[in-house]
């Protein structure tokens, strides 16, 4: 794999007129990526992708884009190497799948079309759709036509805005396995959700937009940054001396009642304090119901940050 | 700059497509046509054998100079808002095409239906005078000159109406705003032809020769400009880059 950047995005920042569209962002997503973008309505993220695809021009700071320096001179090259599936597809309902396709490939100047094609209409399972006109499809199946057009210059960068927007579970889980599949072929994934799962399922790493960048890392890592460890115990009954049974336990921190025969422990390491808290529950005679990892998830350290932002504000 | 005739192509056949199966935009292109063969057809048709020598000092036959003014302007009012409206516009930008591939590959693709369809109404006029007009009529009309200029005139014309439609086409945010102003854009050329077709203005060699350099300079200055004016972000965010 290719240890230079995929993407590197200095500083970079757009404003339209006195609105910012965002500002400051730089981070670096590595060749064969899964990168969620995630943000709020209007914090900048479709703009963020329409700017990295030379659709527009940033207002200052730099970026090269699958190993090419964004600028307008470079507009057409950066193109031929990536490629934007924007949030509604945006075909040609009145022409078949396969004469979308055929326009695509020669604007992309792809060599061989016809297997490409194919090869991209089984990627995404229409080769049995291709002579429908797009104007008779699903929205689900319009959106993976929409992947099967994104697919057939062979992208190295990969741009999905919204991919799942407006489907259905089954056409999501569909559209889900496709991007897993292509971040396994080593495709470099620049995907912008709202779906917070989603993007805890598919992404090596996400990053939080809300005009400028809030937090960038694995979903893990984000967790422990925000939140503490902690365990959940919960017992059939109250515990007597709960600072007794808890207190000096190897890698538990303290701990705080949650309901009345429940228990919830910042812990430094749960491997460490779970068997311990276990023999110390045991020790003391106590009728265990559960010990568990309390596990914050991706839509957690969003809200965090996000309320975060909407408190600054009000202040 | 090179430009890729692929994708030029591309563009160009995939428009021609959609306007076969644009039942709307083949019939607004059937309508105007339609009015303009029409109108000096019955003209014709009323005037008497001992009235012919009459048509000598007109020029009937450029009146349908018109066409080629008047189709393009609709049709390539719809090419870039349409596809703005359609969401069809991101997606082609966001290829490698050039602005001026884009711009040239829709322009020709007005431009073949456009003059097409302005040859063959000629030609229908042609035979329904031959066929239908009264003796002496046929003889009158048609004069080689103007036949001369119908031909070489058409495929000016179209282009020149084209660019203008297509510059108006790249700034407009509605297709019926855009067709509407597309249409005002092409009165004044009507009205040039109008005017020469009723011997108002007298045609000779010296104004075609003048006219037709000044349709050559302004189809060729047409693309360049139209390019220029074609924005990106403007035509994806609606605010200027």
């Amino acid at each position: 794999m290719d240890r230079s950047p995929a993407l590197a995005v200095q500083n970079l920042s757009k404003r339209f007129g006195d609105r910012v569209a965002f500002e400051g962002l730089s981070f670096e997503i590595g060749y064969g990526e899964v990168f969620g973008f995630l943000g709020p309505n209007g914090a900048g993220k479709t703009t963020t992708v329409r700017t990295l695809g030379t659709l527009i021009a940033p207002t200052s700071g730099s970026a090269t884009v699958a190993g090419i320096t964004l600028a307008p001179e470079n507009g057409v090259e950066i193109r031929r190497r990536i490629a934007i599936m924007p949030e509604t597809p945006g075909l040609y309902l009145r022409l078949s799948v396969l004469e979308n396709l055929e326009c695509f490939a020669d604007l992309y100047e792809v060599p061989d079309p016809a297997e490409r094609i194919d090869s991209a209409l089984r990627a995404v399972n229409l080769t049995d759709r291709a002579h429908d006109p797009c104007g008779t499809l699903s929205k689900g199946l319009r959106q993976r036509v929409g992947l099967a057009r994104a697919l057939l210059s062979d992208p190295q960068v990969l741009f999905l805005d919204e991919p799942t927007a407006g489907l259905d579970p089954v056409a999501t889980r569909d559209v889900h396995e496709l991007i897993a599949g292509l971040g396994q072929s080593g495709v470099t994934i620049f995907l912008t959700t709202h779906r917070l799962e989603e993007a805890e399922r598919l992404c090596d790493r996400v990053a939080i937009l809300n005009t400028t960048l809030r937090t960038i890392g694995r979903p893990d890592e984000l967790r422990d940054r925000l939140f503490t460890r902690t365990l959940a115990v919960k017992t059939v009954a109250p515990l007597a001396d709960p600072d007794h049974i808890f207190g000096g336990l190897p890698a538990v921190d303290g701990w705080r009642e949650d309901g009345a025969a429940g228990y919830v422990l910042a812990v430094s390491d749960s491997a460490v304090a779970a068997p311990a808290v276990a023999r110390a529950l045991v020790a003391a005679d106590a009728d265990v119901l559960s010990i568990g990892e309390a596990r914050h998830s991706l839509e957690d350290v969003y809200l965090e940050m996000i309320d975060e932002d909407a408190e600054v504000q009000r202040a | 700059m090179k430009l890729s005739k692929r994708r030029i192509r591309a563009i160009f056949r995939k428009e021609l497509r959609e306007y076969r199966r644009n039942a709307s935009l083949v019939a607004g292109m059937a309508i105007i046509p339609l009015v303009f063969l029409i109108q000096p057809l019955v003209s014709v048709f009323a005037v008497s054998s001992g009235a012919a020598a009459e048509l000598r000092d007109r020029h009937e036959l450029l009146y349908l100079l018109a066409i080629p003014a008047l189709v393009p302007a609709a049709l390539a009012a719809y090419a870039v808002v349409g596809e703005r409206q359609q969401g069809t516009l991101e997606p082609v930008l966001s290829t490698p095409i050039r602005r001026e591939e884009l711009v040239l590959s829709k322009a020709m693709a007005v431009f073949a239906p456009s003059v097409a369809i302005a040859y063959a109404v000629f030609a229908v006029f042609i035979a329904c005078v031959e066929l239908f007009a009264r003796r002496g009529v046929p003889s009158a009309l048609i004069a080689g000159p103007d036949v001369l200029a119908q031909v070489i005139f058409t495929p000016l014309i179209a282009g020149w109406s084209i660019w203008l439609a297509i510059a108006i086409s790249t700034r407009a945010s509605d297709i019926r705003v855009a067709q509407q102003l597309s249409l005002l854009a092409s009165l004044p050329t009507i009205a040039l032809t109008t005017l020469i077709s009723l011997n108002v203005i007298h045609p000779s060699i010296r104004l075609a020769i003048l006219l037709g350099v000044a349709l050559v300079v302004g189809n060729r200055l047409g693309w360049r400009v139209v390019s220029a004016a074609f924005d990106r972000e403007r035509l994806v965010t609606g605010s200027r880059s």
